[in-house]
């Protein structure tokens, strides 16, 4: 199955593990297809992201074409197509956050780890991206680290954040002013 | 006991649920009176009693559009030839954004969740359920697993439930991002592994849905409702609103306000009741300019609607709508040009990409009204904004999706003209 299109071809085997946890996806739907967001979340978990490899290899144990599963991958914004940071921090960027202050704390968050949003930072440990409402308005501005929601989240709570994720980094000076 | 009793009476959907949200057992569920519902749908009513009821009930649908849940439910096929297997869908995929009501449902009762879907699916004949389920609401998704478990141990699912030859499977299913997955028609392609897309309708879901099979898609809070319907019966349900509508509805509150949150209110209750009584009103330094009702894709009012009832009809012949019932609040502080920037950035990112008035019309927009802001705009980018609200209105569009985005637009331009033309007259945000 070479596929000139797609820069990498190492077709990677899914772990028994992967196998038994998307399996049991499937026995959900009349079709296997059916399990292919719950495929690559599953995939994702255990690996980080889903590559090129990856597509491949759950496109064949779900017996659907390769091309539409990328399709499916490509259009869910959860599902990661290139690695991602060690940590992945996304901080809610609708109405009500942007309100109480989203822009100035991605900025901060932004500046504290010298990346942009969509950004990985240099020693991999931080990959930061904007999200859409994530339900917890009533304490925003609100963000999400590595699945986790935290609200009400002010600059020198961010700082506690990062620093209890990562004892040993060192935070850049900022001026947030 | 007894006070668990009135609590729901009042306050069916929340009166349980405890403070910090910590999740009721199937033990506490029931001696809240849960599950009532079900026992008495399984054992003493046919399927046709459970859905008149429910149609009696005059229930709407809590999503945002507010068509009527019994009737929604008609159009499926049920009679013995109708195709197997038929499908209930749980609608949790929470995207609307200043709306988190489901998930305060999810995390803290997932059980009354459960036993609703357990009498629709009853009512429908549908042997196979599914709660779509958003994929940041991890907490929820973990209460729903341990509250299925208990479901299925003790006979509320699976086979033969409670004795009766009526068996249903639920299964959870977490997505993966994306507003679209929220439309019901595009939610069933995602629930098959597809992209969302919406669908073509007719033929409607009732009629070939998931799999191309019968199907019914509902919002967590409508389900919620109706074991209670079941138990309490359609007119105690009638009687809890104050207008023409019937029941409670969970409604939200967030912006620069003394006190943001949720509350479970009688439909109809007046909206001040809401923003000054529950809310405590504008905190100190701020003022009210206007507000989006029931979440971002509906219409501003102003503070003058403030005495208007908050239900469906009343809220739609002011010219907004009910949806979610979740108030975001303009303060004099914010830019209106900015807010309604940031809205439409939101509807632009989450376009599917299907149809053009969308896939085009909302980076266009969000384009002229960054324009607008940054002071580099023109009157005439005014008239282009208002002919992109043409034509994203419905009938133009492949789903709600467009129309829905282009309501904050023409609401802001016919409320907050004038600091759009402030903008554009002199070269900057008033508000910087």
């Amino acid at each position: 199955m070479a596929n000139h299109r797609l820069p990498n071809h190492d077709i990677i085997s899914l772990s028994a593990v992967e196998r038994r946890e998307i399996e049991a996806e499937c026995r959900h739907y009349p079709k296997r297809q059916a399990a292919a967001i719950e495929g690559l979340k599953v995939v994702q978990k255990h690996r980080g992201w889903v590559s090129d490899g990856s597509i491949q290899a759950l496109a064949k144990f779900l017996e659907m074409p390769v091309g539409e599963l990328e399709g499916v991958a490509t259009f869910y914004n959860l599902i990661f197509r290139q690695p991602v940071g060690k940590h992945v921090i996304m901080v809610c960027d609708s109405v009500c956050c942007w309100v109480k202050g989203s822009d100035p704390l991605t900025q901060h968050i932004g500046n504290r780890l010298g990346i942009k949003p969509g950004q990985t930072s240099e020693d991999g440990l931080f990959t930061l991206l904007p999200i859409v409402c994530l339900g917890d308005c009533d304490r925003a501005p609100t963000l999400m680290i590595d699945g986790q929601q935290h609200g009400h989240v002010d600059a020198d709570k961010l700082d506690q954040l990062l620093l209890e994720l990562e004892p040993e980094i060192q935070l850049m000076e900022v001026s947030d002013g | 006991m007894a006070d668990n009793a009135d609590i729901t009476f009042s306050k069916p959907l929340t009166g349980l649920i405890r403070e910090d949200r910590s999740p009721l057992t199937l033990k506490e569920y029931r001696a809240g009176g849960g599950y009532r519902g079900l026992e008495k749908a399984a054992k003493k009513m046919s399927p046709d009693e459970v859905l008149e009821e429910v149609k009696a009930s005059n229930l709407r649908g809590r999503g945002g559009a507010g068509f009527p849940a019994g009737l929604k439910w008609s159009f499926m096929p049920r009679d013995d030839k109708a195709p197997r297997p038929r499908y209930l869908v749980c609608n949790s995929d929470e995207m609307e954004p200043g709306t988190f009501k489901d998930r305060l449902l999810m995390e803290g009762n997932p059980h009354q969740l459960i036993e609703g879907m357990a009498c629709t699916a009853y009512a429908l004949g549908a042997e196979i359920a599914f709660i779509f389920l958003r994929a940041e609401y991890s907490v929820a998704a973990a209460n729903i697993s341990a509250a299925l478990k208990e479901a299925y141990d003790a006979g509320y699912l699976g086979s033969n439930i409670l004795g009766s030859d009526f068996s249903l499977e639920l299964h959870l299913h977490t997505s993966a991002g994306r507003y679209i997955c929220g439309e019901e028609t595009a939610l069933i392609n995602s629930l098959e592994g597809k992209r969302a897309n919406p669908r073509a309708k007719p033929p409607f879901p009732q009629v070939s849905g998931l799999f191309g099979q019968p199907t019914v898609v509902n919002n967590c809070e409508t389900l919620c409702n109706v074991g209670h319907i079941i138990d309490k019966g359609a007119d105690w349900f009638k009687s809890l609103g104050l207008g023409s509508d019937s029941g409670t509805k969970i409604m939200g509150v967030t912006g620069n306000v003394k006190r943001t949150g949720l509350w479970e209110l009688p439909m109809g209750t007046p909206i001040r009741e809401l923003f000054e009584g529950c809310a405590g009103g504008m905190a100190d330094g701020y003022s009210l300019r206007g507000f989006l009702p029931g979440g971002a894709s509906t219409d501003f009012l102003l503070p003058e609607h403030l005495d208007l009832a908050f239900e469906y009809d009343v809220i739609g012949k002011a010219g907004s709508r009910m949806g979610t019932a979740s108030l975001i609040l303009l303060d004099d502080k914010t830019c209106p040009v900015a807010m309604v920037r940031n809205l439409t950035h939101f509807f632009a990112q989450e376009s599917c990409g299907w149809c053009t008035p969308c896939r085009d019309g909302l980076p266009w927009s969000e384009q002229i009204l960054d324009r607008i802001e940054r002071g580099q705009g023109s009157m005439e980018d005014l008239d282009t904004l208002a002919w992109h609200t043409q034509f994203m209105a419905p009938g133009n569009t492949f789903c709600a999706l467009a129309p829905g985005a282009a309501e904050p637009i023409q609401s802001a331009l016919k409320y907050f003209r004038e600091d759009f033309e402030r903008h554009i007259k002199e070269g900057t945000c008033p508000w910087h």
